[in-house]
C-alpha cells in the first residue's frame, strides 16, 4: 500500500517485525477473538488521488447557494460579517492548527498567550471579571451557564426568557433533563422580556435567569429592570450575548450580570453551515472556581520571565472527574484565535465602528420597509434585526427570493406559531443600500 | 524558538492605528440616542488594542514560533492520536460552499452540505458497524453526554427508572466519569487486573439492576485490546445495561474489529483524532456518536436522511433527546474528515491501523530495556511505559518529558492513566517514518541514560525553551487571567 500519508516501506516494516519478534503485522492483532475480527475490508468508497478528488468536492459545494455569491439577510445568531483578510493567515499557520491543547507550556507560549488575549478582549468587551478559553458555542456556553447557576445556589428551577434563541433553549433543555433541572419560559411582551411576568415567576427556588441581549427578534432587552428582580431572589443573572453589540451597547457587566455567554462568531468566523464557531464564557470573580472549562492564566518561569499556563485545573475533568464543573475537554481554541485576530484588527475604535454600523444599516432597512407600508412587528430599539409581516410562508418566499440571487430571513413561524408569515431580517455592516433597497423591492409582493 | 520576552498584543497598541477596513456607511445616518434607550449606548469604550496591520501579522508570526505542532515535529502525545493533518482537507473545508453558508438556509439551497454529512454518517455506520450515526456532537466529551443521555431515554422509555449508574473502569479517561454526572448517573469504578485489562469479577460484581450503562474504550487506555469484550458485553447486557465505546482510540482496530460487532450498544468517535481534524491548539473536534438500532429513536434531532434524492434533516423524532447543539455539529471538521476518508478509501483505512499498530510495537520493544514495561504483551497503537526506575535516581515522568522538550519533541501523555504510576504513553501514528521513530527513541534512551549518570540534566530541563518550567502554584494561587492596563 502505497500513500503519501504512510511513509512505511517494505524494507522499514521488516526490519521493525524482526525487532519486535514477529513474522507478521497480523500476529499483533492476535490478540483480538476471532469472533469479533472484521474480515476484509470496509465497504466504502474507493480512495480518490487528489486532484479528482477536489473537484468532485468542489462540484459538491457548488450545489449549495453560499454567501459570498448571494446577497444574505439571514441571521437568527450566526451572521454575515465582514471578516479582516489577516484572520485566516494567522490560523492558517500551522504551529498553531496542528498543536494539541497545551499541556506543555513550554512550547505552548504561543497558544497560551494568544488565548491570554482573547479572555482579555472579552472580559472588556462583555464588562466582566474572567473569561474562559472557548465552550463549544454560545448554545452550550448557556446551558453551562444554568448548569453552574443550579450548583451554586442550589436550586433546581431555571427561567429562560423566550426571546431567547431558541436553539439554544432546546439545548438548555436538554442539558437540564440530564441534571433534573426544571426550565420554565418567561413570556415576551412586545419581543422583550415580559418584566412583570417575570416578577410573578420569581421565588426562592429559581437558580437563574437567563435571558439574551440583543434577544433573539433583534430587541435590546432592558437589562437594567431585570436586574434587581433577579438579585432580589438570589438567582443569577444570566446574559447571552452577541459580543459585537457590545462595541455599541452598555455591556452586561455594567448591569450586574453573574455570567455573560454566547458565540464570538461575528468576529471573524465564516457561518460554515453552523459549525465551529466559538462560544465564550465570563463570570463575575466570585464565580471564579466555578467556570467550565480551560483558564489560562499568567505567572513567571524560574528566571522570572513572564509566562501562560493552563491554570486552575482542579476545576477539571482530567483531575476531578465525575465531580468536575464541566464534561468539556477539547474546546474551540482555533475559533478562539480566530475571534482574538479580529477582535484585535478591529480594536477599540473599529469595534465600535463595526457595531454602530450594524444599527445604522439595520434601522435604514426596517424605516423603508415601514415607508413602503410593511408592518415591522415587535418595533422598538434593536441591534442589526427587525420582524417584517409579509403574506405567504416565509420558506415559499424564501424560496423565490434564491431565484434573484437573494438569501431571505428567518421563518419566525418555525418555533413560534404565533409569528407565522413573519420574517426575522438581519442587516450587518456588509450590506449596501443598493442590495437592502432591492430587497424591499423584491418584497414588495407580500406585503401582509 | 528565540529567547525574548513576547510583548501582550496591548502592550504594542497606540492610539490612532487601525487594523481594519469597514465596508462604507451609504445609507443615511441618526444619532444613536435616537435610536438606543438612555443607559444602554456604551460609554466607555473596550480596552481593545489599536495595532496596524503589519504589527498584527508580525505579533502573531512571533507566537506562531512559540508554538509546537505537528507540522513542527513529532508528536507522540498518547490517546491524542496526533497524526499529520492532510493540506487538501483545508482547502475542502474553506470552499465557499462549504464555509460560507448558512445553517438556516432552505434546505434546496444546502443540498451539497447535507449530501456530504449524509454520506460521512453512512462511512461512519460502516466504519463502527452500528446502525445510525448523528454529527451534531461538538467533540469526544460532548458525544459521550449525548450517548449517555440517549442511553437514559431508552431506559426511562422502557420505564426502568432505577438505573442510575454508569460502570467505568479505573484507566478510563476523565471525561468519561465527567459526562456520567452531567448526564446525571453516578458513577461506579471496575478494576483492571493485573494485565491491565478489566478484571471480570469485579465487573460482575459492580453489575446489577441498577446499571445503565459500562463505558469502554477498546483497545483500553493502556493501549490494550480488551480480549473478554463478548464476555463483558454478556454481563452488562444479560443486566440490561448498555455498552458504550470511548472511540478515541479507533485508529487502533480501523478494519480490524468494530464497535458494533463487539458488542456496543452507543459509540462516539473523535474525528479530531483518528481522522485527522487539526486539534486547533485544543480545538474544535467533532464526536460524531453511533448507535444500534433500539437506540436509534433518540438520536438528537434533526438528523440528516435521504427522501427519494433529496437530502433532508429530519425534525420529526418524538422520541428523541433534543438537541445537544445548535444547528448541525462542527460542520467544517466533518469537511474534512470526509475528505480524509475519501483520501484513504478501505485499503487506505486498513493500512493506516496496521502502521500505527507496527510502530507503537516496535518503539515498546525498542524502549523496553531502558524503562519499565508494566504490561509485556503486544499493544494497540499506543502503549504505556512506567518511569519507576526513573523515579529511584530522582528522575520523575515530569521531567523526562521536560528534557525531550530539549530535543524538539512534543512529549508523551504522561501521568495518565491513573493506574500505572510514573506513567508515560506513547502514541507514534502511522505517519511518522521509521527514522523519526529511531530519532525519539534514541532520545529516551540518552534520557534513560542521563538519569542514572547525570540527572541534574532531566530534573533541571527544559534548557532550551523560550521559557523554563513555569510556576503553577503561583498561577493557582493569585490568578491572573487578563490583561490590566497599568
Ligand atoms: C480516551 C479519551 N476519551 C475521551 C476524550 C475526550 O475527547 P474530547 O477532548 O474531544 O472531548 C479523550 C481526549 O482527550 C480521550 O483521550
Amino acid at each position: 500500500m502505497k500513500h503519501r500519508y504512510l511513509p512505511m516501506t517494505e524494507e522499514d516494516k521488516k526490519v521493525m517485525l524482526e525487532t519486535i519478534g514477529v513474522n507478521s503485522v497480523e500476529e499483533l492483532f492476535s490478540d483480538i477473538p476471532e469472533s469479533v475480527r472484521f474480515q476484509g475490508e470496509y465497504n466504502i468508497k474507493a480512495a480518490k488521488p487528489e486532484t479528482a478528488l477536489m473537484k468532485e468536492l468542489m462540484q459538491m459545494s457548488e450545489k449549495n447557494a453560499d454567501l459570498k455569491k448571494y446577497t444574505n439577510f439571514l441571521g437568527a445568531g450566526v451572521y454575515d460579517h465582514y471578516q479582516p483578510i489577516i484572520v485566516d493567515h494567522v490560523i492558517s499557520r500551522s504551529e498553531f492548527y496542528t498543536a494539541y491543547t497545551p499541556y506543555q507550556p513550554e512550547i505552548s507560549q504561543g497558544e497560551l498567550q494568544a488565548i491570554f488575549e482573547f479572555q482579555t478582549m472579552i472580559c472588556e468587551l462583555t464588562g466582566m471579571d474572567v473569561a474562559n478559553a472557548s465552550m463549544y458555542d454560545g448554545g452550550t456556553a448557556i446551558a453551562e451557564a444554568a448548569m453552574l447557576s443550579a450548583g451554586h445556589t442550589r436550586r433546581k428551577k431555571v427561567l429562560v426568557s423566550s426571546a431567547l434563541h431558541p436553539e439554544t433553549k432546546e439545548v438548555v433543555k436538554t442539558y437540564a433533563k440530564g441534571q433534573y433541572i426544571e426550565v420554565i419560559e418567561v413570556p415576551h411582551q412586545n419581543g422583550v422580556t415580559d418584566v412583570e411576568a417575570l416578577k410573578e415567576l420569581m421565588t426562592d427556588e429559581i437558580a437563574a435567569v437567563i435571558v439574551q441581549y440583543p434577544n433573539f427578534f433583534g430587541r435590546i432587552e432592558p437589562l437594567k429592570e431585570l436586574e434587581p428582580i433577579i438579585h432580589e431572589k438570589n438567582a443569577l443573572f444570566v446574559v447571552s450575548s452577541n459580543p459585537l453589540s457590545l462595541g455599541a451597547l452598555t455591556p452586561p457587566g455594567k448591569f450586574g450580570a453573574d455570567i455573560v455567554a454566547g458565540d464570538a462568531q461575528p468576529f471573524g468566523i465564516p457561518a460554515g453551515f453552523g459549525g465551529p464557531h466559538c462560544g465564550y464564557f465570563t463570570v463575575t470573580n466570585k464565580l471564579l472556581r466555578k467556570v467550565p472549562g480551560r483558564l489560562i492564566g499568567q505567572t513567571v518561569d524560574e528566571q522570572g520571565r513572564r509566562g501562560f499556563v493552563l491554570t486552575l485545573q482542579a476545576r477539571e475533568q482530567h483531575i476531578r472527574r465525575d465531580k468536575a464543573t464541566s464534561n468539556i475537554c477539547s474546546n474551540q481554541a482555533l475559533l478562539a484565535l480566530a475571534a482574538a485576530v479580529a477582535m484585535t484588527a478591529l480594536g477599540k475604535k473599529g469595534v465600535n465602528e463595526m457595531a454602530v454600523a450594524n444599527i445604522q444599516k439595520a434601522n435604514y432597512a426596517k424605516n423603508l420597509f415601514k415607508e413602503n407600508g410593511f408592518t415591522v412587528a415587535f418595533d422598538g430599539a434593536s441591534f442589526n434585526e427587525f420582524i417584517v409581516q409579509l403574506n405567504k410562508p416565509i420558506k415559499q418566499i424564501n424560496q423565490d427570493l434564491l431565484k434573484k440571487g437573494i438569501i431571505g430571513g428567518y421563518d419566525l413561524g418555525r418555533d413560534f406559531p404565533e409569528l407565522e408569515n413573519h420574517m426575522l431580517i438581519a442587516v450587518t455592516e456588509l450590506r449596501t443600500k443598493k442590495e437592502i433597497d432591492t430587497l424591499v423591492k423584491e418584497l414588495g409582493d407580500y406585503h401582509a | 524558538m528565540h529567547n525574548q520576552d513576547q510583548a501582550l498584543i496591548f502592550e504594542i497598541s497606540k492610539p490612532g492605528r487601525v487594523g481594519y477596513s469597514l465596508p462604507e456607511m451609504d445609507v443615511p445616518t441618526v444619532e444613536l440616542e435616537q435610536l438606543l434607550p438612555e443607559g444602554y449606548i456604551r460609554e466607555e469604550a473596550p480596552e481593545l488594542p489599536e495595532v496596524f496591520e503589519l504589527d498584527i501579522m508580525r505579533h502573531y508570526t512571533a507566537l506562531s514560533n512559540r508554538n509546537h505542532g505537528i507540522d513542527s515535529g513529532f508528536y507522540p502525545l498518547g490517546s491524542c492520536t496526533m497524526k499529520y493533518n492532510p493540506k487538501i482537507n483545508e482547502n475542502v473545508a474553506r470552499f465557499a460552499g462549504f464555509a460560507h453558508i448558512h445553517p438556516l438556509q432552505d434546505e434546496s439551497s444546502v443540498q451539497g452540505a447535507l449530501e456530504l454529512m449524509y454520506d460521512l454518517q453512512e462511512h461512519l455506520i460502516e466504519i463502527t458497524g452500528m446502525d445510525q450515526v448523528t454529527l451534531q456532537s461538538a467533540a469526544g466529551a460532548h458525544g459521550e453526554w449525548t450517548g449517555l443521555m440517549m442511553i437514559r431515554a431508552y431506559h426511562e422509555a422502557n420505564g426502568d427508572t432505577n438505573r442510575t449508574k454508569v460502570i467505568v473502569p479505573d484507566s478510563a479517561h476523565g471525561t468519561n466519569p465527567a459526562s456520567a454526572t452531567v448526564a446525571g448517573f453516578e458513577t461506579i469504578t471496575v478494576k483492571s487486573n493485573e494485565h491491565g485489562l478489566v478484571d471480570l469479577e469485579d465487573l460482575r460484581r459492580v453489575v446489577g439492576e441498577d446499571t445503565a450503562a459500562l463505558m469502554l474504550t477498546n483497545p483500553n487506555t493502556l493501549g490494550l485490546f480488551e480480549e473478554n469484550i463478548l464476555e463483558m458485553a454478556e454481563i452488562v447486557h444479560s443486566a440490561g445495561g448498555k455498552l458504550y465505546y470511548d472511540g478515541a482510540n479507533l485508529n487502533a482496530v480501523l478494519s480490524k474489529a468494530r464497535p458494533g460487532d463487539m458488542g456496543f450498544d452507543v459509540v462516539h468517535l473523535n474525528l479530531h483524532k483518528t481522522f485527522t481534524g487539526p486539534h486547533g491548539g485544543g480545538g474544535p473536534g467533532s464526536g460524531p456518536v453511533g448507535v444500534k438500532a433500539d437506540l436509534i429513536p433518540f438520536l438528537p434531532k434533526p438528523l440528516v436522511t435521504k427522501r427519494g434524492e433529496e437530502f433532508v434533516l429530519d425534525y420529526d423524532r418524538p422520541q428523541s433527546i433534543g438537541r445537544v447543539k445548535p444547528y448541525y455539529g462542527n460542520f467544517g471538521i466533518n469537511v474534512r474528515a470526509y475528505t480524509y476518508i475519501r483520501s484513504m478509501g478501505p485499503d487506505g483505512l486498513k493500512a493506516v491501523t496496521e502502521y500505527a499498530v507496527l510502530n507503537a510495537n516496535y518503539m515498546m520493544r525498542r524502549l523496553a530495556p531502558h524503562f519499565d514495561l508494566p504490561f509485556d504483551r503486544h499493544c494497540k497503537h499506543e502503549f504505556v511505559l512506567s518511569g519507576r526506575r526513573q523515579k529511584k535516581l530522582g528522575v520523575r515522568t515530569l521531567d523526562i518529558a521536560k528534557r525531550l522538550l530539549d530535543f524538539g519533541y512534543h512529549p508523551p501523555t504522561i501521568y495518565f492513566p491513573l493506574n500505572v504510576e510514573e506513567c508515560i504513553m506513547i502514541e507514534p501514528t502511522e505517519t511518522e517514518s521509521k527514522e523519526t521513530l529511531d530519532g525519539f527513541i534514541d532520545k529516551m534512551i540518552q534520557i534513560a541514560r542521563e538519569a542514572e549518570e547525570n540527572p541534574e540534566i532531566v530534573q533541571e530541563a527544559p534548557h532550551s525553551t523560550v521559557v523554563g518550567r513555569l510556576d503553577e502554584t503561583l498561577a493557582a494561587r493569585k490568578p491572573v487571567l487578563r490583561y490590566q492596563k497599568q
